[in-house]
């Protein structure tokens, strides 16, 4: 399936949390409430805003990522991604 | 167990105040990610997939009952409740949070532990044999060695940037539990032909995307010239190495490009020049003050209880089993060592839970005079228990899931963090041990299978040692899925061997398919006492193969 979109994927400076980027330049942990860019311009102003974010050291290592939609829920396409995004397919006894 | 000295106190606790400050200012904004990064790696600080991740040394994996309480205590307050032990005998925990990490290294300096050199291009945490001090065949105990190598390698001004990272391991015993010769420097305590112990030097072993067994470049270096002798190769290491290309950097390939014999004599020539420095000569008295570290401890004086432990194993079959699985003879009369699977089924290979942790700092206090180990295939040891004490033992680690019978079986498998929590991973490592562990779960089916190693490593880096498994597993990404690679005949041993390539990758769904196939074709083809490794020595590739994509070769097809 193409994409559906990209949006900004990074850890937060503070405590590594994986975070992206939302609407109102904010990082959120809720892949729901990121930012989706529907085309390469969009994608490209959300990746400068999170690199001016990265030049403030709120976050490090953003990046886009390809999100497809899986039922109306956003999934990225990377398996890497999917990992990054809802968190280790292990140890989920121990969720913090 | 080595207690730190003043030194050690203020260089530690220096340390932790420096990186304190740099992460003030890193938080602040006065260092930028670039400039941070190498400062935090020195502390044994990365940032993986979901967060950051600390490693912490436990040197030559040695951990006393109040270390590992400690370790209790961070897992609980600073991380998820848990920690992984690695290969390197380390102890990494995954969800660290940068602002709280100057806590956790005070923390950790508290009980006379430290992240130093857990990461970067520097000489790492030295391991050993996990049995030392303890094995009956041990020649002599490498921790002294290990800790006088691990005083001389910390903060070495000449070798901080070395072209790559350098991992030294040592044994005192001919069976090598330490996998010595897989690692930048092996060394092994042999007699010379006088009887005099020193040191067999082995050079150039590793594993990553260009594995080599190591070579000896030295049969016997007297004990006396340990250090100018290390001196001399890292030197000759520092200034050959490949800085151009970090694939090629470490020694392995200098080794290799330049023949064993060639690098011997540079080391030879750099070594006659610096041999009697004085300060690469240790003064005997500075030996004979960390070995007092090291002496026998309280043991009493015991006579042998074997018999008693044969009639309780008698009456009970499960603790029969997990004595011939998991006990091994103590060169102390009346005494045990018993291994402590983090092997579970079901459970990540490595991983403790804060309240395991505290668990088994109580019984370490109750049953092994308060001290134990962690091995390199990332399980626990507890080196001095009672025979007498066994039976009560196993109870109480059955309690917190900690007395499987499974070590050296194929359940008892080496496996990295992969791509659940690695950000250089290709393919997930963890729930491929998992699969298998709840595929063989049949206990007197896996003694019949006898010894069978099977590491798992999530990428080419080869942190689960995939290389040197009897079985090997290397997972791969293909069009953005996973497929593991199998590998057949890897030894870690003092015949150690790198495994055989079986044929195209396979599905995370086919390999414990995969790994029965192999095994029936092994018990179809041993003859006598043969282990895996032997059969397969002796029959080679094509009949496992056969085996596994014959008849019915596996879907190729992933399942994500
Ligand atoms: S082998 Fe690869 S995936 Fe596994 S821990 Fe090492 S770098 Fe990470």
């Amino acid at each position: 399936m193409d994409p559906t979109g990209q949006m900004v994927l990074a850890n937060r400076l503070a405590d590594g949390q994986v975070v992206f980027l939302a609407t109102d330049g904010s990082w959120v942990e809720d892949i729901a409430r990121g930012a989706l860019a529907r085309d390469a311009v969009a994608a490209q102003r959300l990746l400068a805003d999170a690199q001016l974010a990265e030049s403030r050291n709120v976050v490090v290592e953003p990046y886009l990522i390809d999100i497809r939609d899986a039922a109306g829920r956003r999934q990225p396409v990377a398996f890497r991604e999917a990992i990054r995004a809802a968190g280790p397919t292990v140890r989920t006894d121990l969720e913090g | 167990m080595y207690r730190y000295d003043e030194f050690d106190h203020t260089l530690v606790a220096e340390r932790v105040a420096t990186f304190r400050r740099q992460v003030a200012r890193r938080l602040s904004g006065d260092l930028s990610e670039d400039q941070f990064k190498p400062l935090r790696l020195m502390n044994g600080l990365y940032l993986q997939l979901h967060a950051y991740m600390l490693r912490v040394n436990i040197p030559y994996g040695c951990l006393s009952s109040r270390q590992l309480r400690q370790l209790a205590f961070i897992a609980r307050r600073y991380d998820r409740n848990f920690g992984h032990f690695t290969t390197r005998q380390n102890i990494q925990y995954n969800w660290i949070k940068l602002d709280e990490t100057p806590d956790v290294l005070a923390a950790l300096a508290a009980v006379e532990m430290n992240a130093m050199q857990s990461s970067g291009n520097c000489v790492r945490n030295i391991t050993a044999d996990q049995f030392a001090g303890r094995a009956q065949d041990e020649i002599e105990d490498p921790r002294p060695w290990c800790e006088l190598i691990r005083q001389w390698s910390i903060l070495h001004p000449e070798f901080s940037y070395l072209p790559r990272k350098f991992k030294i391991a040592v044994s005192g015993a001919p069976q090598d539990r330490a996998a010595v010769k897989l690692h930048d420097v092996g060394l092994y305590l042999r007699p010379n032909g006088a009887g005099v112990i020193g040191f067999e030097v082995i050079v150039g072993g590793g594993q990553g995307r260009l594995p080599y067994v190591g070579h000896t470049i030295r049969e016997w270096l007297a004990k006396e010239d340990l250090l100018s002798y290390l001196e001399a190769i890292l030197r000759i290491y520092n200034l050959g190495g490949r800085r151009d290309n970090p694939q090629k950097a470490r020694i392995k390939v200098q080794v290799n490009a330049l023949g064993a014999e060639e690098f011997r004599r540079l080391v030879d020539e750099e070594w006659e020049q610096i041999r009697f420095t004085p300060q690469l000569t240790v003064p005997r008295a500075e030996i004979e003050r960390i070995t007092a570290y090291f002496a026998d401890p309280a043991w009493e004086q015991l006579t042998d209880a074997s018999a008693t432990v044969a009639r309780q194993r008698s009456a009970d079959p499960a603790f029969d089993v997990w004595n011939r699985a998991n006990v091994v003879a103590h060169r102390r009369p009346g005494y045990a060592i018993v291994n402590l699977s983090l092997k579970a089924p079901g459970i990540a290979p490595g991983d403790l839970t804060a309240d395991q942790m505290d668990k088994v700092a109580e019984l370490t206090d109750r049953f092994s005079l308060g001290e134990l180990r962690v091995s390199h295939r990332q399980n626990l040891v507890f080196p001095d228990v009672q025979q007498v004490d066994l039976q009560a033992l196993w109870q109480a680690l059955q309690g917190v899931s900690l007395a499987t019978p499974n070590i050296g079986t194929l359940t008892d498998i080496i496996a990295c963090p992969g791509l659940d929590f690695c950000a250089l991973a290709n393919a997930r490592a963890i729930p491929v041990a998992q699969d298998i562990g709840r595929h063989f779960t049949d206990v007197a089916a896996l003694q019949d299978i006898g010894e069978l190693t099977i590491n798992i490593s999530g990428c080419m880096n080869a942190c689960g040692h995939h290389h040197v498994g009897h079985i090997g597993i290397l997972g791969v990404e293909k069009n953005g899925l996973e497929f593991y690679q199998l590998t057949l005949g890897g030894s870690s041993g003092e015949d150690a061997s790198l495994g055989d390539r079986l044929g195209r990758s396979i599905s995370a769904a086919e390999v414990p398919v995969a790994i029965e196939a192999i095994v029936t074709r092994y018990k179809a083809l041993r003859e006598g006492e043969e282990r895996f490794l032997d059969t397969y020595r002796r029959v080679g590739l094509e009949p496992f193969k056969e085996a596994v994509y014959g008849q019915n070769p596996p879907r190729r097809q992933a399942v994500a």
